[in-house]
This record gives C-alpha cells, structure tokens and sequence, in this order.
C-alpha cells in the first residue's frame, strides 16, 4: 500500500513538472549490474571509481554494462565475438611482407602475442622520437612509412582497425593506464578542454550525453559514459571494426557540428583524455556493441 | 578465390559416450548476393558459400544448402550426439569451386 501511494504521489509530481515546463535535470543512472567473464576465464573489470582528476564522474563504467544482454552475451566467448574474425586476418596482415625493405611486422616484432602484450594500456601516450602523443594506429604506420617502406593505411580504414584490435588483444583485462602528467600534460589539457565546449547547431558537448545522461535515452539507444576502454570495437549496426576516431566524429558529426579530421592533433588529444576518464578499467578490445 | 576466407569451428575435446555436444561453426565470407549493384550501376555477380556439410567419422552429420538471403560470416550452432572417439570434418562450397575444410578430433571417454 504504501509502495503504490508513494508511486502515484511521484507520478504526479513529474506531471507537475513537466506541466511548469521545467527542465528536470536527470541524474546519472547506474547501469545493471552483470561481471564480464570471458572463455570462462579471463575476469574483466567494467566498473572502477575513476582517477581524482576526472571530478564529473562519480564512477566509470564499461560500455558492455550499459548493453543488452543478448549483446553482452556476444563478448563472453571468443568464438560468438564476431570481432575475432578480423583479428584473425589481421594475423594474416602480420606476418605477410609488404613495402621495399621486405619486411612484415613479424620481421621485427616476432609473435604478436610477446612483443605486444601491454602495450595498449598506455596509450595513446608521448612518444619521444615524433615529439607528441601518439595512438597506436601513428606506430603503425610510422612503421610501415620508416621501416618497412610500405604506404601508410587509412588512418580509419579496415587495415589499420584490424591491426589494431590485435594489438589491442594482447592486452586484454589489463587495466587502462595512459599517462596525463609529463611531457603528455599539455596535450591533455587540450582534450580536456574539448570535451567540455559545446560545438554544433544542437551545442553538445561530450559531457552533456556522456557525463550529465549516462544510462538515459537517447531516442532509442541507452547513452553510455562514451568509454573507450572496449575499442576497436565491433557494431552490430555496421558489421565492422570501428576505430575510436571513427567513433569520434560520428559522435561530433551527431552534434552538426564540423568534425575534426581522424589522426588530427585534436582528436589524438580527446582521445588520451577520454583514455584517462577510464584509467583502471580493463582494456576489452575488441568489444561488442550495438 | 575470395579473399579473407577463413573457417573456424568449436567442438568440445573431450565428451562421455552418448553426450549431445554442441557444435558451433563460422566461416568469414563476404556472400555477395548477385542483387547488389556497383558504383557504375550494374550487377556484381553473385558468390556465397552453397554448401555446408559436416561429418563424423565419415558418417554425415549434417548437409546445408545455403541461398543469398544468407548473411555475410554464416555461423552455425547445431547439436551432435557423439558415439565414440573420431573426428569431425566441416567443409564448405564456394560458387567459385573453391573448397575450404577444417577438421576437429573429439576424444569419447
């Protein structure tokens, strides 16, 4: 009795409101509570209390928490993940020679399961030699243009995204762990400031669906955090590999705004710092999303 | 041949005498229906996986005539009842003549 009183007093107060025409500002809603096991073995982590520089968020979840359980089903077994299939050719990619000096990634980088264990963790994170931050798909083809005289690939193209979801394989439920101090700082901040101006005809900013409305609607679709601890990730709307920048300016494209070139200076910048809004989740790529 | 063509299957290694197993198989293939038009307006012809058929022990287990509505990586799940120790053979026909096959040992304790 007193459950139903209190149900109709609630609904009415929401009739109310909306009647005033106010803005009811909806706080973010947790997602359902599910444990990410993969081959029955490997424990992921898709909820962590985020790092303190990231004061808007309260907890950072996994996008797989935010998924339908049918989708989420797809990511616990190796076999269902239709991500593997591209990983697979990508290991064909690997050991195949390309470019003037004769040499594929196998030539100097041996099993990909050895050489690149851990390595996407950290990125995107500041590489020395180049002088800024770089994401794993810049050290490819700084490989393939340096090393092995090969043309560079499409910064978003199935090539690079493939690749990069091997390498993002061998660090499977890892956590996240980029670096924002240091020399990195700078670019940091530039994400940072990104990610909370508002751009386009509808004046978003990432923050007004991924920080203010995770777990709420957005016409039909549940909004998630926009972690991209899970990337490349594998969508069931397009039956690919979606690379992060790929994912990037569909998102600001979604805003009509002008979107930022992928591989561009802004978007490696938004892409650490949406890295380090995760930092501590495990890295899951490739994942499976809607 | 078409490219980036690759079967993969999963069948448990070990199973008691009469248990059901449950098989799953996937080949990537891209399934090109033939009704699907090219920038330059005309059709690209038609090249799908036609056929599935997996056996046991050279006994069939299973036969699939696949059409174009089938989508692209056709994947598998069907159940088996394994007698004895053997091994399963999964093979598939391309419309090109192509012919891919992988194979998968179960041992029946």
């Amino acid at each position: 009795m007193i459950f139903s009183s209190l149900k109709k007093t609630m609904g009415l107060a929401s009739i109310a409101a909306l009647a005033l025409g106010a803005v009811v500002a909806r706080a973010e809603q947790a997602p359902k509570d599910a444990t990410l096991v993969i081959n029955g073995d490997t424990k992921l982590v898709t909820h962590v209390k985020p790092p303190s520089y990231i004061p808007g968020l309260s907890d950072a979840y996994s996008g797989w928490r935010f998924r339908a359980t049918e989708t989420q089903a797809l990511e616990t077994d190796d076999f269902d993940n239709p991500g593997m299939i591209f990983v697979d050719q990508a290991k064909d990619t690997w050991n195949a020679v390309d470019g003037t000096e004769g040499k594929s990634c196998a030539s100097c980088h041996g099993a990909p399961e050895e050489s690149m264990k851990g390595v996407r963790a950290s990125y995107p994170k500041w590489d020395p030699a180049m002088g800024k931050v770089a994401t794993i798909e810049m050290e490819v083809n700084n490989c393939r243009t340096t090393r092995m005289g090969a043309k560079a690939w499409k910064y978003t193209g199935k090539d690079m995204t493939d690749m990069s979801a091997l390498i993002t394989l061998q660090s499977r439920g890892m956590p996240v762990d980029v670096a924002v101090n240091g020399p990195a700082k700078s670019t940091w901040e530039h994400g940072k400031e990104m990610y909370y101006t508002r751009t386009g005809q509808l004046e978003l900013s990432c923050a007004s669906c991924h920080e203010d409305h995770y777990g709420d609607l957005i016409r039909a679709e549940i909004l998630s955090q926009g972690q991209i601890n899970g990337f490349p990730t594998y969508r069931l709307k397009n039956g690919k590999l979606n690379s992060i920048h790929a994912r990037f300016k569909g998102c600001v494209r979604d805003t009509r705004a002008e979107t930022y070139k992928p591989g561009s200076a802004d978007f490696v910048a938004l892409e650490l710092y949406v890295a380090s809004r995760g930092n501590g989740l495990s890295v899951e790529g490739p994942s499976v999303r809607n | 041949m078409a490219s980036g063509v690759k079967p993969r299957v999963k069948v448990p290694k070990t199973a008691a005498a009469g248990d059901v197993i449950t098989i799953k198989t996937l080949i990537s293939h891209k399934m090109e229906s033939g009704r699907r038009k090219d920038k330059k307006g005309e059709l690209i012809p038609r090249e799908i996986i036609n056929r599935f058929t997996c056996e046991f022990n050279g006994q069939s287990v299973l036969e699939v005539i696949l059409e174009p509505a089938v989508s692209t990586n056709p994947y598998f799940e069907f159940q088996a009842k394994v007698p004895e120790s053997g091994e399963f053979k999964f093979t598939w026909y391309d419309d090109d003549g192509s012919v891919y096959d992988t194979s998968k040992s179960i041992k029946v304790s």
